[in-house]
């Protein structure tokens, strides 16, 4: 069976020729007429259109974001704050970069129409310090915002105001991560906070109530905003709703971002037809289907279950190129939808190699508040290295299970899963290749192989 | 330190987004060492002078994250990306053609002062690996045949913008 057809909304305009960033070209193609009548609308309508539409954030939990929007403290009498997540920093994903560089005007309408569904009256771009060209291309696109009123005071008239401004962090993964991307704001170290009971809804930006959301999870409220929620539920599946961009890397025939209705497409789909399989002469061997902290899938293998069709549960046995590409299908076979970000490699790739690639950036980025994230993900490092390097012992396969699972669970934020996750599905996955590191290590390479580290 | 007025200007202007002014430390910092080249023990006391904090909350955040510099570098600053999808299409080949061309170790600065060479974690453009960052421009798709090229650009203006020996 083909692929599905890709059905472009957020990437609508995104690589259409003669398509600018300019604030012009965007009112040509009909820019701020969602967020002209969504001034005039009462704020709760718009909440409840996106509680209605099931979107669910697309920075990587995957959490509801009409939830989100419902758990805001608006009785406080404190200011509510909007920050758009734009530190897109999980290897492997690179879709809010396109937004931002090629439709900024998108992110901006869409996070005004937030920001007046919320009642916010101050929001933050917080922007990966590595992206300073995204950051020049976002205060041009708000500086011509503001010249049209579409940000700043009395906007459209309509009494509501509203400022918008760019903040750019400085190369730190663990920003991305809401309360430590919050205290990053707040011009200290990116340490994430305990939760709960301080969940940024109700104490977040200087202890007031704060929403955090994603840049493409803003832009499908400004589509929900223009044709409701219930039209936008209709598109993707149940549980599922709307349109997934997925960003697929590493070894195949043409790798880019596709954008379909979600869980229409299944990984075999995206990665042959879509992206043209592997390279030539080469079979897949293993992928990461949402980010490098996702858990690795390693083809050939079947994944086998009971699943919820309608009102029945069923059987499935899968392949990995059977699995549909929605959250609850990944979440079912042991990995997880998260940012998008489709790693593939190919027969050429050592595991250990790349496992070990992953690890250096792991202990690169805890951000060593707590013991068993900062010391563990190192001790993963320095294994993976050693046995890379040809100093593997004979326990060093079962030494690196150990670590990982004494991480998750134990820490502030989701990193210590985040760094544990890879170690313990490689190893799960790719036992052989691990255990049988100390005694294959004087063989020569292959010609073909990669350096990963 | 003698700042740009233009850097002043924008410094002041930085504060007022935010309702609480040690928020402005990151911009500050980003804002100085654009017109420093690095961060400095005056320039921590400085910010924190600005926006009314102790210097000790500067500088965490000066050695939290890892764009901000402690030493000057050279004047033109290559990040290579060393992450899963840049490594899986020969990112580290490229950053190897970049140490030979110019000479130098990761992190260290060519003879001249012109260039540093540095590995960097995730540039966030995946798909198009691997990507290499050059002051604010991002390449794409840089191997090692253009890696080369890059160097001969980056060499010859440099040529140009030499002083004349007398």
């Amino acid at each position: 069976m083909p692929a599905p057809e890709q059905r472009r909304i957020i990437f609508q305009h995104i690589d259409e020729p003669g398509y600018t960033n300019d604030i012009d070209c965007y009112i040509r193609n009909g820019g701020y007429e969602v967020l002209k009548k969504a001034v005039t609308r009462k704020p709760e309508e718009i909440i409840e259109e996106v509680k209605k539409s099931g979107l669910r954030g697309r920075g990587g939990a995957g959490f509801p974001c009409g939830v989100k929007w419902g758990l805001v403290d608006r009785k406080s009498g404190k200011p509510i704050y909007l920050i758009v997540n734009a530190d897109e920093s999980e290897p492997g994903t690179f879709k809010d970069r396109y937004i931002m560089h090629q439709d900024p005007h998108q992110l901006i309408e869409g996070t005004m129409i937030s920001c007046f569904a919320n009642n916010v009256k101050q929001a933050y771009i917080y922007i990966r310090g590595e992206m300073p060209h995204g950051a020049r291309i976002l205060e041009k696109a708000i500086a011509e915002a503001r010249a049209k009123n579409f940000v700043g005071p009395n906007i459209l008239g309509t009494g509501y105001s509203c400022e918008i401004f760019v903040h750019r962090g400085a190369g730190a993964y663990i920003c991305g991560e809401e309360t430590g991307l919050i205290e990053s704001l707040e011009g200290k170290r990116a340490n994430p906070r305990i939760k709960p009971p301080y969940f940024p809804a109700v104490l977040g930006l200087y202890q007031c109530p704060t929403i955090v959301n994603n840049v493409e999870t803003l832009c499908h409220v400004k589509f929900i905003a223009e044709h409701g929620g219930a039209e936008y539920a209709k598109i993707g599946t149940p549980g599922n709703t709307g349109t997934r961009i997925f960003c697929v890397s590493g070894h195949v025939q043409r790798p880019g971002y596709y954008e379909f209705p979600a869980g229409t497409i299944t990984m075999g789909q995206l990665l042959n037809d879509v992206c043209g399989g592997p390279l030539p002469g080469r079979n897949f061997k293993a992928v990461i289907p949402g980010g490098s902290s996702a858990k690795v899938l390693r083809f050939g293998e079947r994944y086998k279950g009971k699943r919820k069709v309608g009102a029945d549960m069923v059987d499935y046995d899968w392949g990995v190129e059977d699995v549909p590409m929605d959250f609850d299908s990944l979440a079912m076979i042991g990995s997880m939808g998260g940012s998008g970000g489709v790693i593939v490699m190919d027969d050429t790739v050592n595991m250990v190699e790349a496992l070990a690639n992953i690890n250096a950036f792991y202990s690169h980025e805890s951000c060593g508040q707590c013991t068993p994230c900062r010391e563990g993900s190192l001790w993963m490092k320095k294994i993976t290295t050693r046995m890379v390097h040809g100093d593997a012992r004979p326990q060093d396969g079962a030494l690196l299970k150990s670590v990982a699972d004494q991480i998750p669970g134990r820490t502030i934020c989701a990193f210590g899963e985040a760094c544990s996750w890879p170690t313990q599905s490689f190893y799960l996955k790719f036992k052989d290749e691990f255990d049988g590191y100390a005694a294959t290590k004087k063989q020569p390479k292959p010609d073909n192989a990669l350096e990963l580290v | 330190m003698n700042l740009k007025p233009e850097t002043l200007q924008r410094i002041d202007e930085v504060i007022t987004h935010y309702p609480v002014k040690r928020s402005a430390t990151l911009p500050l910092l980003h804002l100085i060492q654009e017109d420093v080249g690095f961060i400095s023990d005056e320039t921590i006391e400085w910010i924190a002078a600005k926006l009314e904090l102790q210097p000790i909350n500067v500088y965490e955040v000066v050695t939290f994250y890892p764009m901000f510099r402690r030493k000057p570098i050279g004047r033109r600053h290559i990040k290579v990306c060393r992450t899963l999808s840049c490594a899986l299409s020969g990112g580290y080949k490229t950053c190897e053609t970049f140490k030979e061309q110019f000479g130098v170790e990761l992190g260290e600065t060519s003879a001249d002062g012109e260039v540093t060479v540095e590995f960097v974690e995730c540039l966030a453009s995946c798909g198009t690996a691997p990507v290499v960052l050059i002051d604010d421009d991002l390449h794409e798709k840089v191997d090692s045949a253009k890696a080369r090229e890059i160097a001969a650009k980056i060499k010859a203006e440099a040529a140009k913008n030499a002083p004349v020996a007398r």
